[in-house]
Protein backbone atom coordinates (compact mmCIF):
# COMPACT_ATOMS: atom_id res chain seq x y z
CA UNK A 1 0.00 0.00 0.00
CA UNK A 2 1.52 3.42 -1.07
CA UNK A 3 0.41 6.91 0.06
CA UNK A 4 -0.22 9.49 -2.50
CA UNK A 5 1.08 12.28 -1.66
CA UNK A 6 0.15 14.11 -4.85
CA UNK A 7 -3.04 16.08 -4.18
CA UNK A 8 -4.35 15.39 -7.88
CA UNK A 9 -6.43 12.39 -8.70
CA UNK A 10 -4.95 9.21 -9.98
CA UNK A 11 -4.53 9.55 -13.66
CA UNK A 12 -4.89 13.34 -14.47
CA UNK A 13 -2.60 15.17 -16.27
CA UNK A 14 -0.48 18.23 -14.82
CA UNK A 15 -2.36 21.43 -16.23
CA UNK A 16 -0.93 23.00 -18.68
CA UNK A 17 -0.71 26.17 -16.99
CA UNK A 18 2.17 24.55 -14.83
CA UNK A 19 5.18 24.98 -16.90
CA UNK A 20 8.02 22.31 -16.81
CA UNK A 21 11.51 22.96 -17.91
CA UNK A 22 15.08 21.15 -17.45
CA UNK A 23 17.24 22.77 -15.28
CA UNK A 24 21.06 22.73 -14.04
CA UNK A 25 22.48 21.67 -10.84
CA UNK A 26 26.10 21.98 -10.03
CA UNK A 27 27.19 19.36 -8.30
CA UNK A 28 30.35 20.20 -6.48
CA UNK A 29 33.34 21.76 -6.84
CA UNK A 30 33.01 20.52 -2.92
CA UNK A 31 30.81 18.03 -2.23
CA UNK A 32 31.42 15.12 -0.10
CA UNK A 33 30.85 12.48 -2.95
CA UNK A 34 33.00 14.05 -5.67
CA UNK A 35 35.82 12.85 -2.95
CA UNK A 36 37.58 15.92 -4.00
CA UNK A 37 37.12 18.74 -5.67
CA UNK A 38 35.32 18.00 -8.71
CA UNK A 39 32.43 19.65 -10.62
CA UNK A 40 29.69 17.84 -12.40
CA UNK A 41 26.98 20.27 -14.10
CA UNK A 42 23.65 18.06 -14.54
CA UNK A 43 21.07 18.77 -16.48
CA UNK A 44 17.73 17.32 -15.05
CA UNK A 45 14.51 16.83 -16.13
CA UNK A 46 13.24 16.56 -12.44
CA UNK A 47 15.06 13.58 -11.28
CA UNK A 48 16.15 12.40 -14.05
CA UNK A 49 19.69 13.24 -15.45
CA UNK A 50 19.69 14.40 -19.26
CA UNK A 51 23.14 15.57 -19.80
CA UNK A 52 26.49 15.58 -17.65
CA UNK A 53 29.22 18.02 -17.97
CA UNK A 54 32.63 17.32 -15.42
CA UNK A 55 34.52 19.89 -14.96
CA UNK A 56 38.47 19.26 -13.44
CA UNK A 57 41.04 21.12 -12.75
CA UNK A 58 40.27 22.26 -9.16
CA UNK A 59 43.59 20.59 -8.11
CA UNK A 60 46.28 20.58 -10.92
CA UNK A 61 49.17 21.36 -10.12
CA UNK A 62 51.21 20.69 -13.14
CA UNK A 63 53.41 18.15 -12.32
CA UNK A 64 54.68 17.55 -15.38
CA UNK A 65 55.78 20.63 -15.87
CA UNK A 66 57.65 20.77 -12.29
CA UNK A 67 59.51 17.86 -13.23
CA UNK A 68 61.09 19.49 -16.25
CA UNK A 69 62.76 21.69 -13.30
CA UNK A 70 63.65 18.59 -11.10
CA UNK A 71 66.32 15.93 -11.18
CA UNK A 72 65.19 12.07 -11.92
CA UNK A 73 65.69 11.45 -8.02
CA UNK A 74 63.57 14.86 -6.94
CA UNK A 75 60.58 13.53 -8.70
CA UNK A 76 59.58 10.53 -6.64
CA UNK A 77 58.10 12.22 -4.15
CA UNK A 78 55.49 14.21 -6.49
CA UNK A 79 54.81 11.27 -7.96
CA UNK A 80 52.85 10.41 -4.24
CA UNK A 81 51.24 13.55 -4.99
CA UNK A 82 49.34 12.26 -7.83
CA UNK A 83 47.00 9.19 -6.41
CA UNK A 84 47.68 9.80 -3.25
CA UNK A 85 45.54 6.77 -1.56
CA UNK A 86 48.04 4.36 -4.13
CA UNK A 87 51.03 6.58 -3.55
CA UNK A 88 53.25 3.24 -3.75
CA UNK A 89 52.34 2.12 -6.86
CA UNK A 90 53.44 5.59 -8.56
CA UNK A 91 56.58 5.34 -7.22
CA UNK A 92 56.80 1.77 -8.28
CA UNK A 93 55.46 2.92 -11.77
CA UNK A 94 58.18 5.89 -12.09
CA UNK A 95 61.07 4.16 -10.57
CA UNK A 96 60.84 1.21 -13.39
CA UNK A 97 60.01 3.29 -16.35
CA UNK A 98 63.33 5.42 -15.17
CA UNK A 99 64.64 2.02 -14.89
CA UNK A 100 64.19 0.61 -18.09
CA UNK A 101 65.36 3.58 -19.57
CA UNK A 102 68.71 3.05 -18.13
CA UNK A 103 68.69 -1.11 -18.23
CA UNK A 104 69.33 -1.02 -14.66
CA UNK A 105 68.19 -4.46 -13.25
CA UNK A 106 67.51 -4.47 -8.92
CA UNK A 107 68.41 -6.50 -6.24
CA UNK A 108 66.11 -9.77 -6.02
CA UNK A 109 65.18 -8.71 -2.25
CA UNK A 110 64.16 -5.11 -3.50
CA UNK A 111 62.10 -6.31 -6.32
CA UNK A 112 60.35 -8.64 -3.22
CA UNK A 113 60.04 -5.42 -1.10
CA UNK A 114 58.22 -3.33 -4.16
CA UNK A 115 55.84 -6.23 -4.51
CA UNK A 116 54.60 -6.56 -0.67
CA UNK A 117 55.05 -2.65 -0.73
CA UNK A 118 52.48 -2.26 -3.44
CA UNK A 119 50.15 -4.83 -2.71
CA UNK A 120 49.76 -3.44 0.78
CA UNK A 121 49.13 -0.48 -1.10
CA UNK A 122 46.46 -2.17 -2.97
CA UNK A 123 44.92 -3.78 -0.44
CA UNK A 124 44.62 0.28 1.60
CA UNK A 125 43.38 2.11 -1.27
CA UNK A 126 40.50 -0.72 -2.30
CA UNK A 127 39.55 -0.30 1.59
CA UNK A 128 39.34 3.09 1.28
CA UNK A 129 37.23 2.99 -1.98
CA UNK A 130 35.01 0.02 -0.03
CA UNK A 131 34.13 2.39 2.81
CA UNK A 132 33.60 5.34 1.21
CA UNK A 133 31.69 3.92 -1.61
CA UNK A 134 29.13 2.33 1.01
CA UNK A 135 29.43 5.69 2.90
CA UNK A 136 27.95 7.28 -0.27
CA UNK A 137 25.50 4.70 -0.50
CA UNK A 138 24.51 5.15 3.43
CA UNK A 139 25.84 2.52 4.94
CA UNK A 140 27.83 4.21 7.58
CA UNK A 141 29.56 1.34 9.85
CA UNK A 142 31.48 0.05 6.47
CA UNK A 143 33.66 2.79 6.65
CA UNK A 144 34.89 2.13 10.25
CA UNK A 145 35.67 -0.90 9.35
CA UNK A 146 37.53 -0.62 6.71
CA UNK A 147 39.65 2.22 8.42
CA UNK A 148 40.53 0.17 11.24
CA UNK A 149 41.76 -2.28 8.79
CA UNK A 150 43.41 0.09 6.62
CA UNK A 151 45.09 1.55 9.86
CA UNK A 152 47.34 -1.78 10.40
CA UNK A 153 48.69 -1.11 6.76
CA UNK A 154 49.67 2.76 7.71
CA UNK A 155 51.22 1.68 10.57
CA UNK A 156 53.40 -1.19 8.48
CA UNK A 157 54.11 1.45 6.46
CA UNK A 158 54.93 4.08 9.34
CA UNK A 159 57.42 1.79 10.68
CA UNK A 160 59.42 1.23 6.93
CA UNK A 161 59.70 4.68 5.98
CA UNK A 162 58.52 7.03 8.40
CA UNK A 163 55.38 8.12 6.48
CA UNK A 164 51.93 6.82 6.52
CA UNK A 165 50.27 8.52 3.06
CA UNK A 166 53.29 10.44 0.94
CA UNK A 167 55.89 7.37 1.33
CA UNK A 168 58.64 8.20 -1.30
CA UNK A 169 59.75 4.85 -0.29
CA UNK A 170 61.13 3.58 -3.38
CA UNK A 171 64.46 4.84 -5.52
CA UNK A 172 65.94 4.61 -8.83
CA UNK A 173 67.10 0.92 -8.64
CA UNK A 174 65.27 -0.36 -5.24
CA UNK A 175 64.40 0.96 -2.28
CA UNK A 176 65.54 3.59 0.22
CA UNK A 177 65.86 1.44 3.39
CA UNK A 178 65.66 -2.85 4.23
CA UNK A 179 62.55 -3.87 6.28
CA UNK A 180 62.61 -3.02 9.76
CA UNK A 181 63.23 -5.71 12.24
CA UNK A 182 59.53 -7.94 12.71
CA UNK A 183 58.65 -6.74 9.45
CA UNK A 184 57.67 -10.03 7.93
CA UNK A 185 56.13 -11.41 10.72
CA UNK A 186 53.97 -8.37 11.60
CA UNK A 187 52.76 -8.25 7.70
CA UNK A 188 51.80 -12.33 7.67
CA UNK A 189 50.11 -11.32 10.71
CA UNK A 190 48.08 -9.13 9.17
CA UNK A 191 47.62 -11.08 6.20
CA UNK A 192 45.85 -13.60 8.62
CA UNK A 193 44.21 -11.24 10.07
CA UNK A 194 42.84 -9.14 7.23
CA UNK A 195 41.33 -12.21 5.11
CA UNK A 196 38.56 -12.89 7.25
CA UNK A 197 37.69 -9.50 8.10
CA UNK A 198 36.92 -9.13 3.86
CA UNK A 199 34.19 -11.72 4.62
CA UNK A 200 33.03 -9.40 7.52
CA UNK A 201 32.44 -6.63 4.46
CA UNK A 202 30.55 -9.08 2.18
CA UNK A 203 28.46 -10.14 4.82
CA UNK A 204 27.69 -6.41 5.57
CA UNK A 205 26.89 -5.78 2.24
CA UNK A 206 26.83 -8.29 -0.53
CA UNK A 207 23.24 -9.56 1.31
CA UNK A 208 21.96 -6.10 1.94
CA UNK A 209 18.72 -5.55 -0.04
CA UNK A 210 19.28 -1.58 -0.08
CA UNK A 211 22.88 -2.16 -1.34
CA UNK A 212 21.51 -4.59 -4.32
CA UNK A 213 19.02 -2.37 -4.86
CA UNK A 214 21.57 0.67 -5.48
CA UNK A 215 24.32 -1.03 -7.34
CA UNK A 216 22.33 -3.63 -9.42
CA UNK A 217 21.87 -3.17 -13.01
CA UNK A 218 23.09 0.92 -11.91
CA UNK A 219 25.79 2.33 -14.20
CA UNK A 220 25.80 -0.22 -17.32
CA UNK A 221 29.37 -0.01 -19.25
CA UNK A 222 29.75 -2.08 -21.89
CA UNK A 223 32.33 -3.70 -22.91
CA UNK A 224 33.20 -1.98 -26.18
CA UNK A 225 32.44 0.94 -24.61
CA UNK A 226 35.01 0.58 -22.12
CA UNK A 227 37.69 -0.12 -24.27
CA UNK A 228 36.85 2.70 -27.12
CA UNK A 229 37.65 4.95 -23.97
CA UNK A 230 40.01 3.67 -22.31
CA UNK A 231 39.12 2.62 -19.54
CA UNK A 232 41.05 0.77 -16.94
CA UNK A 233 42.01 -1.69 -13.66
CA UNK A 234 38.58 -2.34 -11.84
CA UNK A 235 36.26 -0.94 -13.89
CA UNK A 236 37.41 -2.15 -17.61
CA UNK A 237 37.14 -5.97 -15.42
CA UNK A 238 33.65 -5.09 -14.35
CA UNK A 239 33.03 -4.92 -18.04
CA UNK A 240 34.24 -8.57 -18.40
CA UNK A 241 37.95 -7.60 -20.13
CA UNK A 242 40.02 -10.21 -18.39
CA UNK A 243 42.90 -7.90 -18.21
CA UNK A 244 45.34 -6.95 -15.60
CA UNK A 245 49.04 -5.66 -16.14
CA UNK A 246 50.42 -7.83 -13.59
CA UNK A 247 49.60 -10.99 -15.10
CA UNK A 248 49.32 -9.99 -18.87
CA UNK A 249 52.43 -7.72 -18.69
CA UNK A 250 54.25 -8.92 -15.59
CA UNK A 251 56.97 -6.15 -14.41
CA UNK A 252 59.02 -6.52 -11.25
CA UNK A 253 58.70 -9.92 -10.16
CA UNK A 254 54.64 -10.62 -10.52
CA UNK A 255 55.07 -13.62 -13.65
CA UNK A 256 56.23 -15.30 -10.45
CA UNK A 257 52.98 -15.18 -7.88
CA UNK A 258 49.49 -17.46 -8.42
CA UNK A 259 46.52 -15.18 -8.07
CA UNK A 260 43.34 -14.86 -10.57
CA UNK A 261 41.63 -11.85 -12.11
CA UNK A 262 38.32 -11.47 -11.23
CA UNK A 263 36.16 -10.18 -14.32
CA UNK A 264 32.17 -9.34 -14.02
CA UNK A 265 29.79 -9.91 -16.44
CA UNK A 266 27.23 -6.88 -16.67
CA UNK A 267 29.41 -4.12 -15.92
CA UNK A 268 27.19 -2.36 -13.43
CA UNK A 269 28.07 -0.81 -9.92
CA UNK A 270 27.73 -4.29 -8.23
CA UNK A 271 30.32 -5.89 -10.69
CA UNK A 272 32.60 -3.29 -9.72
CA UNK A 273 32.05 -4.05 -6.06
CA UNK A 274 32.39 -7.63 -6.72
CA UNK A 275 35.56 -7.15 -8.70
CA UNK A 276 37.90 -4.64 -6.20
CA UNK A 277 36.21 -6.97 -3.15
CA UNK A 278 38.17 -10.06 -4.97
CA UNK A 279 41.02 -8.61 -5.99
CA UNK A 280 41.82 -7.99 -2.12
CA UNK A 281 41.47 -11.36 -1.53
CA UNK A 282 44.18 -12.11 -4.63
CA UNK A 283 45.86 -9.36 -3.17
CA UNK A 284 46.57 -10.81 0.24
CA UNK A 285 47.22 -14.25 -1.93
CA UNK A 286 50.04 -12.35 -3.55
CA UNK A 287 51.15 -10.79 -0.22
CA UNK A 288 51.28 -14.28 1.57
CA UNK A 289 53.52 -15.80 -1.26
CA UNK A 290 55.89 -12.79 -1.42
CA UNK A 291 56.46 -12.79 2.55
CA UNK A 292 56.97 -16.53 2.42
CA UNK A 293 59.59 -16.48 -0.38
CA UNK A 294 61.62 -13.16 0.10
CA UNK A 295 65.55 -13.49 0.36
CA UNK A 296 68.11 -11.37 1.92
CA UNK A 297 70.32 -9.54 0.68
CA UNK A 298 70.79 -5.82 -0.71
CA UNK A 299 68.22 -3.66 -1.49
CA UNK A 300 69.63 -1.03 -3.50
CA UNK A 301 71.14 -1.25 -7.03
CA UNK A 302 74.90 0.35 -7.74
CA UNK A 303 73.21 3.43 -9.73
CA UNK A 304 75.26 6.31 -10.80
CA UNK A 305 75.35 9.43 -7.97
CA UNK A 306 73.52 11.37 -10.65
CA UNK A 307 70.84 9.76 -12.51
CA UNK A 308 71.00 10.62 -16.17
CA UNK A 309 69.40 8.05 -18.60
CA UNK A 310 70.84 7.76 -22.25
CA UNK A 311 68.94 9.45 -24.87
CA UNK A 312 65.01 8.05 -25.37
CA UNK A 313 62.13 7.51 -24.51
CA UNK A 314 59.71 4.70 -22.55
CA UNK A 315 56.37 4.46 -21.93
CA UNK A 316 55.79 2.05 -19.12
CA UNK A 317 52.15 0.78 -17.94
CA UNK A 318 51.75 -0.91 -14.43
CA UNK A 319 48.77 -1.66 -12.86
CA UNK A 320 47.66 0.84 -10.18
CA UNK A 321 44.69 0.21 -7.86
CA UNK A 322 43.02 2.44 -10.42
CA UNK A 323 43.88 1.15 -13.80
CA UNK A 324 46.47 1.41 -16.03
CA UNK A 325 49.64 4.27 -14.67
CA UNK A 326 51.75 4.95 -17.38
CA UNK A 327 54.68 6.91 -17.43
CA UNK A 328 55.97 8.10 -20.63
CA UNK A 329 59.41 9.41 -19.57
CA UNK A 330 61.49 11.05 -22.77
CA UNK A 331 65.45 11.65 -21.97
CA UNK A 332 67.80 14.00 -23.70
CA UNK A 333 70.75 12.17 -21.36
CA UNK A 334 70.78 15.49 -19.13
CA UNK A 335 70.09 14.83 -15.10
CA UNK A 336 66.51 16.50 -15.63
CA UNK A 337 63.73 14.60 -17.36
CA UNK A 338 63.44 16.25 -21.01
CA UNK A 339 59.00 15.05 -20.57
CA UNK A 340 57.16 13.54 -18.63
CA UNK A 341 53.50 12.43 -19.34
CA UNK A 342 51.41 10.46 -16.61
CA UNK A 343 48.68 8.27 -18.15
CA UNK A 344 46.66 8.55 -14.83
CA UNK A 345 43.96 5.55 -14.89
CA UNK A 346 41.46 7.96 -12.60
CA UNK A 347 41.61 10.47 -16.03
CA UNK A 348 40.59 8.14 -18.65
CA UNK A 349 37.81 6.41 -16.12
CA UNK A 350 36.06 9.73 -15.96
CA UNK A 351 36.05 10.63 -19.33
CA UNK A 352 33.24 7.72 -19.89
CA UNK A 353 30.34 9.25 -16.73
CA UNK A 354 28.89 11.22 -19.70
CA UNK A 355 28.13 8.29 -21.45
CA UNK A 356 27.09 6.23 -18.51
CA UNK A 357 25.24 8.55 -16.25
CA UNK A 358 22.17 9.61 -18.46
CA UNK A 359 18.48 8.44 -17.82
CA UNK A 360 19.08 7.87 -14.16
CA UNK A 361 18.59 9.81 -11.01
CA UNK A 362 20.48 12.32 -9.36
CA UNK A 363 21.22 9.67 -6.17
CA UNK A 364 22.28 7.06 -8.46
CA UNK A 365 25.08 9.52 -10.01
CA UNK A 366 26.30 8.98 -6.77
CA UNK A 367 26.96 5.34 -6.82
CA UNK A 368 28.10 5.42 -10.40
CA UNK A 369 30.54 7.95 -9.76
CA UNK A 370 32.14 6.28 -6.40
CA UNK A 371 32.41 3.04 -8.32
CA UNK A 372 34.54 4.63 -11.02
CA UNK A 373 37.02 5.13 -7.73
CA UNK A 374 38.75 8.36 -9.00
CA UNK A 375 41.41 10.40 -7.31
CA UNK A 376 41.63 14.19 -8.02
CA UNK A 377 44.76 14.21 -7.32
CA UNK A 378 46.25 11.77 -10.10
CA UNK A 379 43.26 13.26 -12.37
CA UNK A 380 44.38 17.15 -12.23
CA UNK A 381 47.87 16.10 -11.95
CA UNK B 1 53.21 -2.55 -39.26
CA UNK B 2 54.82 0.35 -41.38
CA UNK B 3 54.92 -1.60 -44.10
CA UNK B 4 51.22 -2.52 -44.35
CA UNK B 5 50.67 1.29 -43.94
CA UNK B 6 53.06 2.11 -47.11
CA UNK B 7 51.03 -0.75 -49.04
CA UNK B 8 47.43 0.68 -48.57
CA UNK B 9 48.81 4.60 -48.81
CA UNK B 10 51.28 4.41 -51.80
CA UNK B 11 51.99 7.94 -51.83
CA UNK B 12 52.47 8.97 -48.16
CA UNK B 13 55.60 8.57 -46.75
CA UNK B 14 56.00 6.43 -43.15
CA UNK B 15 59.14 6.33 -41.68
CA UNK B 16 60.70 5.13 -38.58
CA UNK B 17 62.26 7.14 -36.17
CA UNK B 18 64.92 5.51 -33.92
CA UNK B 19 62.31 4.54 -30.80
CA UNK B 20 60.80 2.09 -33.73
CA UNK B 21 57.87 4.98 -33.62
CA UNK B 22 55.85 5.36 -37.12
CA UNK B 23 55.93 9.04 -38.19
CA UNK B 24 53.09 10.08 -39.94
CA UNK B 25 52.43 13.12 -42.05
CA UNK B 26 50.10 15.78 -40.12
CA UNK B 27 47.58 15.60 -43.18
CA UNK B 28 46.89 11.79 -43.19
CA UNK B 29 46.40 10.86 -38.94
CA UNK B 30 42.79 10.29 -39.46
CA UNK B 31 42.66 7.69 -42.55
CA UNK B 32 46.06 6.20 -41.26
CA UNK B 33 44.53 5.82 -37.67
CA UNK B 34 40.96 4.42 -38.77
CA UNK B 35 43.19 2.17 -41.13
CA UNK B 36 44.96 0.96 -38.22
CA UNK B 37 41.87 0.59 -36.25
CA UNK B 38 39.89 -1.38 -38.84
CA UNK B 39 42.27 -3.45 -40.23
CA UNK B 40 41.79 -7.31 -39.61
CA UNK B 41 45.56 -8.56 -38.44
CA UNK B 42 46.24 -4.68 -36.93
CA UNK B 43 42.98 -4.19 -34.94
CA UNK B 44 44.35 -1.17 -32.56
CA UNK B 45 41.38 -0.76 -30.53
CA UNK B 46 42.98 0.90 -27.39
CA UNK B 47 44.55 4.29 -27.01
CA UNK B 48 46.84 4.05 -24.15
CA UNK B 49 48.13 7.16 -23.93
CA UNK B 50 49.06 10.36 -26.23
CA UNK B 51 51.34 12.49 -25.37
CA UNK B 52 52.94 15.97 -26.60
CA UNK B 53 56.78 17.02 -26.65
CA UNK B 54 58.05 20.40 -27.31
CA UNK B 55 61.43 19.77 -29.33
CA UNK B 56 61.33 23.60 -29.41
CA UNK B 57 61.52 23.69 -33.15
CA UNK B 58 58.82 21.38 -33.61
CA UNK B 59 55.98 20.11 -31.72
CA UNK B 60 55.88 15.90 -31.54
CA UNK B 61 52.28 13.80 -31.10
CA UNK B 62 53.08 10.66 -29.78
CA UNK B 63 50.51 8.28 -29.90
CA UNK B 64 50.31 5.06 -27.95
CA UNK B 65 48.08 2.39 -29.52
CA UNK B 66 47.54 -1.31 -28.02
CA UNK B 67 45.33 -3.83 -29.47
CA UNK B 68 43.09 -5.85 -26.99
CA UNK B 69 42.33 -8.56 -29.45
CA UNK B 70 46.01 -8.89 -30.88
CA UNK B 71 47.82 -8.13 -27.73
CA UNK B 72 50.11 -6.04 -30.07
CA UNK B 73 51.88 -2.13 -29.62
CA UNK B 74 53.03 0.15 -31.81
CA UNK B 75 53.52 3.63 -31.15
CA UNK B 76 52.83 6.83 -33.78
CA UNK B 77 54.07 10.02 -33.78
CA UNK B 78 53.42 13.17 -35.90
CA UNK B 79 55.71 15.95 -36.17
CA UNK B 80 53.57 19.80 -36.10
CA UNK B 81 54.64 23.09 -37.15
CA UNK B 82 55.06 25.19 -33.91
CA UNK B 83 53.67 28.19 -34.92
CA UNK B 84 50.07 26.91 -35.88
CA UNK B 85 49.86 23.19 -34.68
CA UNK B 86 46.63 21.97 -36.30
CA UNK B 87 45.52 18.48 -36.51
CA UNK B 88 42.33 16.32 -37.59
CA UNK B 89 41.03 14.87 -34.12
CA UNK B 90 40.61 11.19 -33.63
CA UNK B 91 38.36 11.09 -31.02
CA UNK B 92 35.97 9.85 -33.66
CA UNK B 93 38.18 6.76 -33.92
CA UNK B 94 38.92 6.12 -30.07
CA UNK B 95 36.16 8.44 -27.86
CA UNK B 96 39.18 8.50 -25.24
CA UNK B 97 41.17 10.57 -27.49
CA UNK B 98 38.12 13.33 -26.37
CA UNK B 99 40.30 14.42 -22.70
CA UNK B 100 43.67 13.61 -24.33
CA UNK B 101 43.63 16.11 -27.10
CA UNK B 102 42.29 18.74 -24.68
CA UNK B 103 44.66 18.18 -22.44
CA UNK B 104 47.13 18.94 -25.61
CA UNK B 105 45.28 21.89 -26.36
CA UNK B 106 45.46 22.82 -22.47
CA UNK B 107 48.90 22.61 -22.19
CA UNK B 108 50.81 23.11 -26.18
CA UNK B 109 48.02 24.81 -28.15
CA UNK B 110 47.57 21.72 -30.47
CA UNK B 111 44.49 22.26 -32.07
CA UNK B 112 42.10 19.47 -33.31
CA UNK B 113 39.59 19.70 -36.35
CA UNK B 114 36.46 17.97 -35.93
CA UNK B 115 36.89 17.98 -32.07
CA UNK B 116 33.52 17.20 -30.09
CA UNK B 117 34.52 20.14 -27.37
CA UNK B 118 37.43 22.18 -28.25
CA UNK B 119 38.09 23.85 -24.83
CA UNK B 120 41.07 23.72 -21.71
CA UNK B 121 40.41 20.95 -19.54
CA UNK B 122 42.85 22.06 -17.05
CA UNK B 123 43.08 24.81 -16.84
CA UNK B 124 40.24 27.89 -16.72
CA UNK B 125 39.55 29.36 -20.02
CA UNK B 126 40.93 32.76 -19.25
CA UNK B 127 44.55 31.12 -19.20
CA UNK B 128 47.30 32.89 -21.56
CA UNK B 129 49.97 31.20 -23.05
CA UNK B 130 50.60 27.27 -23.10
CA UNK B 131 52.26 26.15 -19.75
CA UNK B 132 54.11 22.88 -21.12
CA UNK B 133 55.47 24.70 -23.86
CA UNK B 134 59.65 25.13 -23.00
CA UNK B 135 59.67 28.65 -23.80
CA UNK B 136 56.98 29.78 -21.74
CA UNK B 137 57.19 32.25 -18.63
CA UNK B 138 55.12 31.91 -15.53
CA UNK B 139 53.95 35.48 -15.00
CA UNK B 140 53.89 35.30 -11.13
CA UNK B 141 57.20 33.20 -10.89
CA UNK B 142 60.22 34.87 -9.27
CA UNK B 143 63.58 33.48 -10.44
CA UNK B 144 66.10 33.69 -8.03
CA UNK B 145 69.48 35.13 -9.09
CA UNK B 146 72.24 31.78 -9.70
CA UNK B 147 74.52 31.40 -7.02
Amino acid sequence: MTTKLSLRAEGEAISPQIETEEFFVNMGPQHPATHGILRLLLKLDGEVLQEITPYIGYLHRNFEKICENRTYTQVIPYTDRLDYIGAMNNNLGYCIAVERLMGITIPERAEYIRVIMAELNRVASHLVWLGTFALDLGAWSVLLYCFREREEIMNLYEETCGARLTYSYMRIGGVSSDLPDGFVEKAKRFVNYCRPKIDDYEALLSKNAIFLERTKGIGILPKELAINYGVSGPLLRGSGVQWDLRKEEPYSIYERFKFDVPVGTNGDCWDRYKVRIEEMRQSLKVLEQALNDIPQGETLAKVPRVIRPPKGEVYFRSESPRGELGFYVVSDNSPKPYRIKVRAPSFSNLSCISEICNGWKVADIVAILGSIDIVLGELDR
Amino acid sequence: MVNKLREKFPGIIFEEDESKAILIPPDNILEACRFLKDTEGLEFDYLMNLAVVDWKDTLEMVYHLFSFTLRHKTTLKVRLDRQNPVLDSVSGIWRGADWFEREAYDMFGVKFNNHPDMRRILLSDEWVGYPLRKDYIDPELEVLPER
